[in-house]
């Protein structure tokens, strides 16, 4: 035992020295701190962490931010902070903060077997452009490939995608909320035909019942759980509930708490529903005038590969993606009868989108083999807990559920979007909601959370999507594609109408040679993808560049070919949209260090380097059908362009970024109030691109996401969209709340996409006429499916990844706030007492947690803040030493193509 | 003869002089270096400070045998007494081992060989400032509380209503001395610049309730059955007591 | 002389070999080789050592020490006692590397002390050791004592502690020849005491000695010596006690006339026939 912690301790003995000392390094901003407080410049903005969007001042003194405090006038959070939020000061001054940019090279040269080396900006984009225009050339637009983010500013969202979409006409741009909200995103646009949440923050003051489903919120959103906690203070009726796979800090408050096995939340959902209905608790008035009820195909697969490269060991997982012999409690819960064949194709994998209308009776056909006994024995996931208790504590939850006119608010994040069936579960929360006819009201709704600090901002009201164009649209409606074109002045078909690759497609790509160029953008792709081992080999050993644009070397620029400084939150002008829809603004406070630049400038100095003649000439792109042109090929649209006034020779800078409309807002500008703007002082051409990019996007948004406009962010602590006659929206779809709803409607679920379906039963459709459904919400029936690689002899436990409080993400910030590193210095692997005695393993010793994809060794921690059932290990993901990843399986959810990292088949045993 | 007995004689006075001087600097030098009051020992260390200093024959096998080097031996000039080994929690915390392989090699009785339950250990207690502990304030920190390893017993949360924003809770930690081991991981963990909460001795951060008096809301000192008075007091040391007081100056 | 001084060599491969020996194991983990350092170790996990000194004082102090370091204790001080007299002092002690050195250096510049002290001295300092003891409830002398700081310097790394060191080098330098081992040292006192009567002695060979007093001038302790050509002692090997058994006479002396050798535990020098003597032919 001994020898096995000296090893680990000698490894991170290095990185406890330089903690230590890293806390006399910030020496600077302390002694700036102590110096003349009375002289310090204080401004409003945003905190840079997760999806609460927390206001926060920020104060900075001779070119340096030295101290933050929570925003008082910020309703938000009204001046608190979690400790992530408390350390906003310090995070851009990091020791190895990365400020030239750098390129492998070998004897002067490019070369992928070189090592990093600085160079000049103008090197840097010169070879960077030749290696695009390499595989441009060769592969076309499918060959090229922009991983972008939800901490992305807003601006810099919609100038990646710009970029992407109207300059090189390739839609494989997808950001890292593919991993985190896509299956959200998913179940909004078929449920309510509109993304985002209809609730906002307030909700926790007003509601009764809090349902917490696979959310650690306790320490994920901080904030909103203190809000959560002094709403059970201050009302006794209120009861909260925690829906886990294992005991986490929620339960410490929780009223109920209920441990079930992974993927069978779907299981408890329809239990709910089916007791909703026996007991005569539907809200007919409000589901008859506003709800029809829907289901899809069952056969949809995991999202895994079909083609050769999986290894031998993880065979026997990604064979299911072709067929799988069903479990019987999956026959029960689909309603087979007992001849069905339980071998199954999954033959719905190509189309699992696909949904329509069914009757009433076939939705409570389809729920009713959710009994308590079925889904008590199928969901109980702590396997000492007697079943009865279990069956208890169900019934106790639809007791609340049900309960009229208790106000009820359903929560989740990653446990029920990173899940193989993320949209199928979404969905059946908001039918839980809707049935009920809790939905859309103060204190009453179905909440789903978001991580990211602008994954709602950025990445999915900008459209950041392999799919997507800004504000709901996609790329494969031409009604969409031509709305985009009109308002970005393109010609007819300058648009890609095939969806490009999502997440998890671009890395597989890149494994197989089909994507040659890719740029990782304010995220770490190579150490938030599952299955990582692949991706790092793929990013190494391919003939591929890889450009990574990031404000630390974390492990994605380690395997990158050039790296590039990025500027951080605070030292650019930026937005952001949290997860309650309220956007809010920054004004620049302090330049960037070195070389660093704004990711917005990255990209458009970039797209000087274009031409309209390479990239609006005719490109082949397999699959690609566009009215008036051959199949697979986007069209020559250089004349038309001429003829609307653009010019071949000029660049794609000019034409998608600096252009007519945006040139119309001049730097300076005077709602700057002093505050400078490194961006556009770079490019030196007279116009502030943060805010002209933003006035022509914000014209997407006036249909029902309406932003206001650029000045009035800039006075106020941010708006929730959508914003009408300067008013925001507390509680959308609901009449008084909402200005899209009309006079006497009640509710009104006019989200447009998705609204015309064809008719069938629970198998199939029977009428494949699309029928509107009007301004109605869809309540779906979904069952329950097992996950495609579950616990055996072989790989006997579950292996659960997530987060920690005092890290954000990768780690790559806060691993360089000394404090926080020393809080949480390392990701140990926490398990039950009785599994860890088993293995022959004690607290603090070392083990390998492995499975057909890979291996990671790492300190077992028993106890602590979470308590693990037995049978299940919960690893967290911040520390690039414990690449957790290389040990997660990249199945998704077929319809999201969202991975989930919630569940795999692990073994653990004695390092 | 005179001479030598006066050699031997004046020999005696020097040397009883010089004893007598190098004692009393010896001991007034032993004295001073007693350990600070704010020294922490080994886990399973003899409780009272004195009895461990007296019984510690600063071997180190206790320092060597730690497996995360928290342990360590005082240098000279430091507030222990020199070669006695101590901790830091700020720097490296105890790592409450289960096997506790630090008393296991202890040969002179300083540490409890045979001690057998980590959580029984009794290195000091954590204390919290209020005043400027980050939760206390209304934040959400509690990193203290998430690092305890005895989590939910020695330190637990009690949640607050925070009447200034009207819609936040305070998540308090407070520390139950009954459970807590000392190990200080909760004050290594605290992400201030000076930690808020801090593990002192139990000696000098515990009070104590008076012999005469009892703390409790449980029904169990109930009326006693069956009363027998005992003997009448004994009489005071004075012999007439009160007489001297009485007899003395008049107010 | 040139031939090799092999003893004074074998001592500093000793002494420097267990401060290794000690430092190695304590940081290589190697608990279960050997433990401690030299005021209580534990050898192959089963052999217990302890200072005796050290423990004296804390039996003086009130503590009732426990098994294993009572029985260390007895170990060393049965193992000097009988076998090895005051060899703690020559051959382990790491202060003695210090003295000798310092020793060394004097001889070269040609200094002379401050001042004198008797060498009972010591034995004052030993009775103070015991009586604070007893007085303060600590062990008086293991608080302050240059040997556990210096051991402890180097095997656990304490940068103090190396002003000890300097402060002992320079007294033995400049104020008093000898000043620590031979005046003031209770531990050293102790040893005195104990190795009295050891089986390993250093034999006079009075028909080889040709009185040069090389043996004289590098003698530690050269009060032991006197009595070789005293001719109303003249005993058959140097009494015990004081002696370290360091045997640097044994290396300087040209003609072979002192030399290691083993005798009954308890015994005591017998005095040579007079006609042996070479000195003393006609």
């Amino acid at each position: 035992m001994k020898t096995n912690r000296r090893e680990f301790l000698k490894a991170s003995a290095a990185t406890a020295a330089a903690a230590a000392v890293g806390l006399s390094v910030d020496g600077q901003t302390q002694a700036l701190a102590a110096a003349g407080e009375d002289q310090w410049q204080w401004d409003k903005g945003v905190c840079r962490f997760c999806g609460t969007g927390c206001g926060i001042m920020i104060a900075t003194h001779e070119g340096r931010v030295v101290a933050t405090k929570g925003d008082p006038e910020a309703p938000v959070n009204k001046g608190l902070n979690c400790i992530k939020g408390y350390f906003n000061a310090k995070i851009l001054y990091g020791e190895d903060r990365l400020t030239q940019p750098l390129l492998r090279k070998k004897n002067g040269r490019f070369d992928k077997r070189g090592r990093f080396e600085p160079v000049s900006w103008d090197e840097a984009f010169t070879v960077m452009a030749e290696q695009f225009k390499k595989h441009y050339r060769t592969l076309g637009p499918a060959g090229v490939a922009l991983f972008g983010s939800g901490q992305y500013t807003i601006q810099e969202g919609y100038a990646a995608a710009k970029l992407w979409k109207a300059g090189f006409r390739s839609n494989n741009i997808d950001p890292n909320a593919r991993h985190c909200m896509a299956s959200a995103v998913g179940a909004f646009m078929q449920t309510f035909g509109i993304d985002e949440p209809a609730g906002n923050y307030e909700d926790m003051e007003a509601t009764d019942t809090v349902l917490v489903w696979g959310a650690n919120m306790a320490e994920m959103h901080p904030i909103l759980w203190s809000r959560i906690t002094d709403r059970r203070l201050t009302a006794d009726h209120v009861r909260i509930v925690n829906l886990s796979t294992y005991t986490n800090r929620c339960s410490d408050l929780a009223d109920l708490e209920i441990i079930f096995r992974p993927n069978t939340d779907l299981a408890i959902l329809n239990y709910l529903i089916r007791e909703v209905i026996h007991r005569k608790a539907v809200n007919w008035d409000f589901v008859k005038k506003h709800c029809v009820f829907a289901t899809g195909p069952r056969y949809i697969g995991y999202g895994l590969p079909r083609q050769t490269f999986a290894t031998k060991a993880e065979r026997d997982t990604v064979d299911k993606e072709i067929r799988k012999r069903l479990s019987e409690d999956e026959a029960i819960a689909l309603g087979l009868g007992e001849t069905d064949e339980r071998l199954v194709e999954m033959v719905h994998r190509d189309k699992p989108q696909a949904h329509w209308q069914i009757s009433f009776e076939d939705f409570a056909k389809g729920v009713e083999p959710y009994t308590l006994d079925f889904v008590a024995q199928l969901a109980k996931g702590d396997r000492d807990e007697p079943l009865d208790t279990f069956k208890a504590k169900l019934k106790q939850l639809a007791d609340l559920v049900c309960e009229q006119p208790r106000k009820m608010v359903s929560y989740w994040t990653m446990g029920f979007n990173q899940h193989q069936r993320g949209v199928w579960v979404n969905e059946a929360c908001y039918a839980l909601h809707l049935l009920l006819g809790k939905q859309s009201m103060p204190g009453n709704g179905a909440f789903s959370l978001t991580g990211q600090p602008s994954a709602c901002g950025t990445a999915r009201e900008v459209g950041v999507f392999c799919h997507r164009l800004p504000s709901d649209m996609v790329v494969a409606n031409p009604a969409h594609r031509a709305k985009t074109e009109k308002l970005w002045t393109l010609p007819t078909n300058t648009l890609n109408p095939k969806p490009g690759t999502h997440t998890v497609e671009m890395l597989r790509q890149l494994e197989s040679g089909q994507v040659k160029f890719l740029w990782v953008m304010v995220a770490n792709l190579f150490q938030n993808s599952a299955n990582a081992d692949h991706w790092l080999k793929a990013a190494r050993e391919m003939d591929n560049f890889i450009v990574v644009s990031d404000a630390y070397p974390g492990i994605s620029a380690k395997v990158a070919d050039l790296v590039l400084p990025a500027g951080m939150i605070h030292e650019k002008w930026g937005a952001y949209g949290n997860a309650e829809r309220r956007t809010q603004h920054w004004r620049q406070q302090v330049a960037p260090p070195g070389e660093a630049v704004g990711d917005l400038w990255h990209l458009m100095e970039f797209a000087k380097r274009f031409t309209l003649a390479e990239c609006w000439d005719e490109k082949k792109v397999p699959g690609a059908e566009l009215e008036g042109a051959p199949k697979g090929v986007l069209p020559d649209v250089l004349s038309a362009a001429k003829a609307m006034g653009h010019k071949p020779e000029q660049t794609l800078y000019e034409v998608l970024f600096r252009n007519a409309f945006t040139r119309k807002y001049p730097w300076p500008d005077a709602i700057a109030n002093g505050h400078r703007n490194h961006v556009a002082e770079r490019l030196g051409d007279g116009w502030f691109p943060e805010k002209g990019l933003w006035e022509e996007y914000r014209q997407f948004t006036l249909h029902g996401h309406d932003l206001a406009d650029f000045d009035t962010y800039h006075r106020v602590r941010g708006l929730r969209w959508p914003v009408v006659d300067g008013k925001e929206t507390k509680w959308r779809f609901s009449e008084g709340h909402d200005p899209y709803v009309p006079k006497g409607a009640g509710f009104a679920f006019y989200g447009p996409a998705l609204k015309a379906i064809p008719t069938g039963d629970l198998t199939q459709v029977t009428d494949p006429a699309p029928t509107p459904i009007g301004p109605k919400a869809k309540i779906f029936f979904r069952p329950y499916m097992d996950p495609v690689e579950m616990p055996d002899k072989a790989w006997p436990f579950w292996l659960c990844t997530g987060r920690v409080l005092e890290h954000w993400h990768s780690g790559t910030m806060t691993r360089r706030v000394p404090e926080l590193h020393r809080a949480v210095p390392q990701a140990e692997m926490y398990m039950h007492p009785a599994d860890a005695e088993r293995m022959g393993l004690g607290k603090g010793d070392l083990a390998w947690v492995e499975s057909r994809r890979g291996k990671v060794r790492l300190r077992v921690t028993i106890g602590g803040r979470n308590r693990m059932p037995r049978g299940t290990v919960f690893v967290p993901w911040f520390d690039e030493n414990v690449l957790i990843n290389k040990v997660t399986l990249d199945a998704t959810d077929p319809i999201s193509k969202e991975t989930d990292f919630k569940k795999c088949a692990v073994k653990v045993y004695r390092a | 003869m005179q001479a030598n007995r006066r050699r031997v004689l004046q020999g005696l006075a020097q040397g009883a002089a010089g004893a007598f001087v190098g004692g009393a600097l010896w001991g007034g030098f032993l004295r001073q270096s007693r350990a600070a009051p704010t020294v922490l020992r080994p886990p399973g260390a003899l409780a009272d400070e004195a009895d461990f200093a007296r019984a510690c024959i600063k071997c180190g096998a206790c320092v060597s045998a730690c497996p995360y080097d928290t342990l360590r031996l005082a240098d000279l000039g430091e507030d222990a007494p020199a070669g006695t080994p101590t901790f830091t929690p700020r720097q490296v915390a105890c790592a409450m081992c289960v096997d506790i392989p630090c008393v296991r090699p202890c040969p002179s009785g300083a540490l409890d060989r045979a001690m057998q339950d980590i959580g029984a250990a009794r290195m000091g207690v954590a204390v919290l400032d209020p005043s400027t502990c980050l939760s206390m304030q209304g934040l959400r920190c509690e990193a203290c509380h998430r690092a305890c390893p005895v989590i939910d017993k020695a330190l637990r949360l009690e949640y607050r209503h925070q009447p200034r924003t009207g819609v936040h809770a305070f998540f308090e930690p407070v520390v139950d001395p009954d459970h807590c081991t000392g190990c200080g991981q909760c004050e290594h963990a605290c992400v201030m610049d000076v930690a808020a909460i801090k593990v002192l001795p139990r000696a000098v951060a515990l009070g104590r309730v008076g012999a005469h008096y009892r703390i409790g809301w449980e029904d169990d000192a109930p009326v006693t059955e069956g009363f027998r008075q005992g003997p009448a007091p004994a009489a005071a040391d004075e012999a007439v007591p009160g007489l001297d007081y009485l007899n003395g100056d008049p107010p | 002389m040139s031939r090799l001084p092999r003893w004074l060599v074998a001592r500093r491969l000793v002494q420097v070999g267990l401060l290794a020996a000690f430092a190695w194991a304590a940081n290589a983990g190697a608990g279960h080789l050997l433990r401690g350092n030299l005021s209580a170790s534990v050898l192959f996990d089963t052999v217990p050592l302890a200072d005796p000194f050290a423990a004296l004082q804390m039996l003086a102090a009130g503590h009732v020490l426990a098994t294993t370091a009572l029985v260390g204790a007895a170990v060393v001080l049965v193992f000097y006692a009988l076998i090895a007299g005051r060899a703690f002092c020559g051959w382990v002690c790491p202060v003695n590397l210090v003295t000798d050195a310092a020793a060394w250096l004097r001889r070269r510049l040609g200094l002379h002390g401050l001042v004198r002290l008797p060498r009972t001295t010591r034995f004052v300092v030993l009775g103070l050791a015991l009586a604070l003891s007893a007085a303060l409830g600590v062990a008086a002398f293991e608080w302050v004592s240059p040997v556990g700081l210096a051991q402890r310097a180097v095997i656990f790394g304490l940068p103090a502690a190396w002003s000890v060191v300097a402060g002992v080098f320079l007294l033995d330098l400049l104020v008093l020849e000898r000043g620590v081992c031979g005046h003031l040292c209770p531990l050293g006192a102790f040893y005195v005491a104990a190795g009295a009567r050891p089986m390993v002695r250093v034999a006079y060979h009075d028909d080889r000695c040709t009185a040069c007093m090389a043996c004289h001038k590098v003698c530690p302790e050269r009060q032991v010596l006197a009595p070789l050509l005293d001719p109303t002692a003249r005993p058959d090997f140097v009494a015990g006690g004081a002696c370290l058994n360091c045997g640097r006479c044994v290396d300087v002396c040209a003609d072979d006339a002192l030399t290691f050798t083993l005798r009954p535990p308890g015994a005591r020098p017998a005095r040579l026939p007079l006609a042996a003597s070479r000195r003393h032919s006609p």
